[in-house]
């Protein structure tokens, strides 16, 4: 039981210098990390968004809208499909209902002449045909119900186009907060329609907020002189119309436009946009460029357009409404609105990212400032080394030699945390701090177990190394079933999720295996080196 | 010779006074009941939802004025905190404000509108309370939190932790269950069932914010108090082999008191850590570290008061020289 062979104490010795090895870049300068040999372990723990400063936002995606806009979408081309086409010789098939419910996320369609039903099947099948899914696998089901059609998405398809809009709402919102890809921002997706955005550093969590919940959607409208905005805005406005007011910092006064509903070009086709400094007077206005089908039909437009309005629309407001003054060929343009340079720089960012699949809602955010973050770690770290001194004192007065052992085994074991913890890459928050604090205190409790055995089997009359023997193989089980039962709590507690009490479980799981090994393995080695060596005939404990 | 808090060989008879510590006992959880049913928990963000702003000045910061003018935005319920700082040098408040319900003029909105415009409505009083900080004290100031949990996310919180815990417990109890009989796995979860009521008693009559960290601190709690009762039930089934006449309660008796030196000597390091966590862990960590102490002193009590009296209570197996006899009476 005491006993150790060479290969036991080398790999012993071995995992305690590999704990120092991972662990020790923690306690170097960034500069001299980054200039150790490329063999060495360079990682370091992550400070949490508590202690390093940031902010953590938990954003849902509204996949019902991306599903409905999706069907919507569906239900245009199902009334096109009806329609006739000459040059194949495909005849107009009359229908006289034709409805999206998005309770049932089914659009249904009535056909006027009842035996135009399995044409008009056919023709729903056809549109519907293939996916993406793959092979062999369908997006929607088309069946039929006495005169009418019914087109309903399937659930894969469903989930598809769910996970499809939370990926690509990750993208455009990476596009937008870290534009350069040069910051420590992660964004994650979490369960079905939610994503986790955490930026550290004393960003304004206000600006991150506003540059993240905008769609972002760009459109070019022309306008439509021919209807009064009064009648408009008392609702008697013509199908294919709608009525769109200027922003805020725009169009102070300014009256709203009627515009067509149909977008000459969207936000899809603009290439690149920057902010620059108004050339022809003050403040700043946005540089633009179309891609080449973008191009085409601008000129197309513009070439015949001459003298009209036409409205530049971002996420159902106008911010400019020039009037055409010459074709333009080039395939850029500008918008001088009213803009500030950071409403410029927004914007053109907001233009360049792309349009968000569906708005998001901020569900959570906390943010802390990079002050209160390094009030914190020291806090964190002034609570851990007195903690740690208390118990080192209180073991060595408590137990004398065999109390040394077992601080030599608790520094081990904070020496094993550091360097799991960066091996993991693993995140610290100031519950993390709390949760290591606390290992300290129960990390001796298995050597307090051992130690007390032994003090028993002395009382008992057993020989020094007989007692320290016995004593190490009858604590065990109550080791082993008391730290398991913390495990079991810590593993529990991580499943609970949220940032910082999930740091907390992690400590509290990696101490209690560490403190078991430092505790059990490594005080036994000393213990049994002494007893084997020295042969005491009497053991003070 | 080295320190012992606890003499040598002890002989305390602590199932005699059992019928003590349960009534100890029992007064501790009615008045815990009774204080969760009358004044409850002040629940904190994380499971009420609402805004938290901490803002620090250079100057001095008139908390009054501070709750008039959030006052003033009519955002319900609002409650302005100073804060004791680290240092003591910059003055910082805390401004909570309870969680906001979009306005329903008719009420004919479908539901994900309105559960849509109540999560709206979050971010915006946290916006305008941070306007008003502005306006009131002026640019030189600096946010040194800001917490804003919207109604989706604090209900499913409050489920998750009391999921968390239940399972947590349940988990003992088969754990327990499997490594020794299920008389040991009933006290076992009677004392944990103890330790948690007691401990929301705690912050219940104390008004302590009730928050994440603190079902963190009770599942911690839980594995404490669990540990601390393996430890001594390891012992009493080993002397189950040893004394196989032994009338029971003496053989509990023998075995606290076996374990009753390691028992304390844990709780002490542990407190240790504990205490230097309070005295110099900050105040974000207080209401955990709080929750922590009070659990080790009442987990260490349930072990030897409330886990070993209910073998008692249940009786045990005898002969565990078989390992196949079921449980005798």
């Amino acid at each position: 039981m005491l006993q150790f062979s060479k290969f036991q104490t080398a790999a012993i010795l071995g995992l305690i210098l590999l704990g120092a090895l991972f662990g020790a870049p923690n306690f170097l300068s960034e500069n001299a990390r980054n200039n150790l040999p490329g063999f060495l372990p360079k990682g370091t723990i992550n400070l949490g968004l508590d202690l390093q400063g940031g902010s953590y936002l938990l954003l849902g995606v509204d996949t019902d809208k991306v599903i409905d806009d999706r069907m919507k979408g569906l239900m245009l081309d199902l009334r096109r499909e009806m329609r006739p086409v000459r040059a194949t010789g495909r005849e107009r098939i009359r229908f006289d209902n034709l409805v999206y419910n998005d309770q049932s996320g089914v659009v249904s369609l009535r056909v006027a002449n009842e035996e135009d039903i399995n044409a008009a099947a056919d023709r729903a099948r056809d549109l519907t045909r293939g996916g993406a899914l793959g092979l062999g696998q369908r997006n929607y089901v088309v069946s039929v119900n006495g005169p009418a059609i019914n087109v309903a998405i399937t659930p894969e398809a469903r989930r598809f186009f769910s996970n499809e809009a939370v990926r690509d709402s990750i993208e455009v919102i990476r596009r937008r907060i870290d534009p350069a890809g040069n910051k420590e921002v992660a964004i994650q997706p979490q369960g079905d329609d939610r994503i986790v955005v955490q930026v550290p550093g004393d960003d304004d969590p206000e600006a991150l907020k506003d540059l993240i919940n905008r769609t972002g959607q760009l459109t070019f409208h022309a306008h439509d002189p021919s209807v009064s905005v009064q009648d408009a805005a008392a609702g008697l406005i013509p199908p294919g119309r709608i009525l769109v007011p200027f922003t805020e910092s725009e169009g102070a006064g300014q009256p709203p436009l009627v515009l067509e509903e149909d977008p000459i070009i969207t936000g899809a086709m603009v290439q690149t946009a920057s902010a620059a400094p108004n050339p022809d007077g003050a403040g700043f206005q946005i540089n633009f460029s179309f891609d080449s089908s973008g191009a085409r039909r601008f000129a197309d437009y513009t070439r015949n357009n001459i003298g009209s309005i036409f409205a530049i629309v971002l996420d159902g407001e106008i911010i400019s409404a020039p009037t055409i003054q010459s074709a333009i060929t080039q395939g850029s343009g500008r918008i001088t609105g009213n803009f500030s340079a950071i409403e410029a720089a927004d914007t053109s960012l907001l233009i360049r990212s792309g349009a968000l699949p569906a708005a998001l809602q901020t569900l959570e955010q906390r943010s802390v400032g990079p002050e209160l973050g390094a009030d914190s770690v020291e806090a964190g770290a002034k609570a851990l080394i007195i903690g740690f001194i208390g118990v080192i004192i209180y073991m060595v007065v408590s137990y004398g030699r065999f109390g040394v052992y077992a601080d030599i085994a608790l520094i081990a074991n904070i020496v094993l945390i550091a360097g799991a913890l960066s091996l993991f890459g693993s995140t610290l928050t100031l519950p993390g701090i709390a949760g290591i604090v606390l290992t300290i205190g129960m990390a001796v409790d298995a050597n307090v177990l051992i130690f007390e055995r032994i003090r028993e089997e002395l009382r008992n009359g057993k020989s020094p190394i007989n007692a320290a023997e016995v004593g190490y193989d009858k604590a065990r089980s109550a080791i082993i079933d008391a730290n398991i039962t913390t495990f079991l709590a810590a593993i529990i507690m991580f499943q609970l999720g949220a940032g910082p009490v999930r740091g907390f479980a992690i400590t509290l799981a990696v101490g209690v295996v560490t403190s078991v090994f430092t505790a059990y393995v490594l005080t036994r080695l000393f213990a049994g080196g002494f007893l084997l060596a020295k042969r005491p005939n009497e053991l003070k404990l | 010779m080295y320190l012992k808090l606890i003499p040598d060989d002890t002989k305390i008879e602590f199932t005699k006074m059992r019928f003590t510590a349960m009534v100890l006992s029992a007064l501790l959880i009615v008045g815990s009941l009774v204080a969760l049913f009358t004044h409850g928990l002040n629940f904190g963000i994380d499971f009420r939802g609402g805004v938290t702003i901490e803002v620090a000045g250079s100057e001095p910061i008139d908390t009054g004025a501070v709750q008039n003018a959030i006052a003033d935005l009519q955002l319900g319920d609002v409650k302005v905190q100073e804060i004791q700082d680290f240092a003591g040098t910059d003055k910082a408040v805390i401004v909570f404000i309870e969680q906001q319900e979009a306005p329903t003029p008719d009420g004919t909105e479908a539901q994900e509108v309105v559960a849509d415009a109540n999560e709206d409505a979050q971010q915006q009083a946290a916006a305008k309370v941070q306007e008003a900080l502005r306006t009131l004290l002026g640019d030189d100031i600096e946010f040194r939190k800001i917490e804003v949990v919207g109604p989706t996310v604090s209900g499913e919180l409050v489920q998750k932790g009391a999921v968390a815990v239940v399972l947590a417990i349940g988990m003992m109890l088969f754990y327990i269950w499997f490594r020794f009989e299920w008389q040991f796995s009933v006290g076992a979860i009677a004392a944990l069932v103890h330790d948690v009521i007691i401990t929301l008693g705690l912050f219940a009559v104390t008004s302590l914010e009730f928050n994440l960290a603190i079902i963190a601190a009770l599942l911690t709690i839980v594995g404490y108090s669990m540990n601390d009762t393996v430890v001594v039930y390891d012992r009493v089934r080993e002397n189950l082999r040893k004394y196989k006449k032994k009338p029971l309660a003496e053989l509990l008796d023998i075995s606290i008191n076996e374990t009753l030196s390691r028992t304390i000597m844990t709780s002490v390091t542990t407190l240790l850590a504990l205490v230097a966590l309070a005295i110099f862990g900050g105040a974000v960590l207080r209401g955990f570290t709080m929750a922590m102490i009070w659990g080790v002193v009442i987990g260490t009590y349930s072990s030897v008061f409330v886990a070993s009296p209910f073998l008692l209570a249940t009786g045990v197996k005898r002969d565990w020289s078989k390992q196949s006899v079921a449980a005798t009476p």
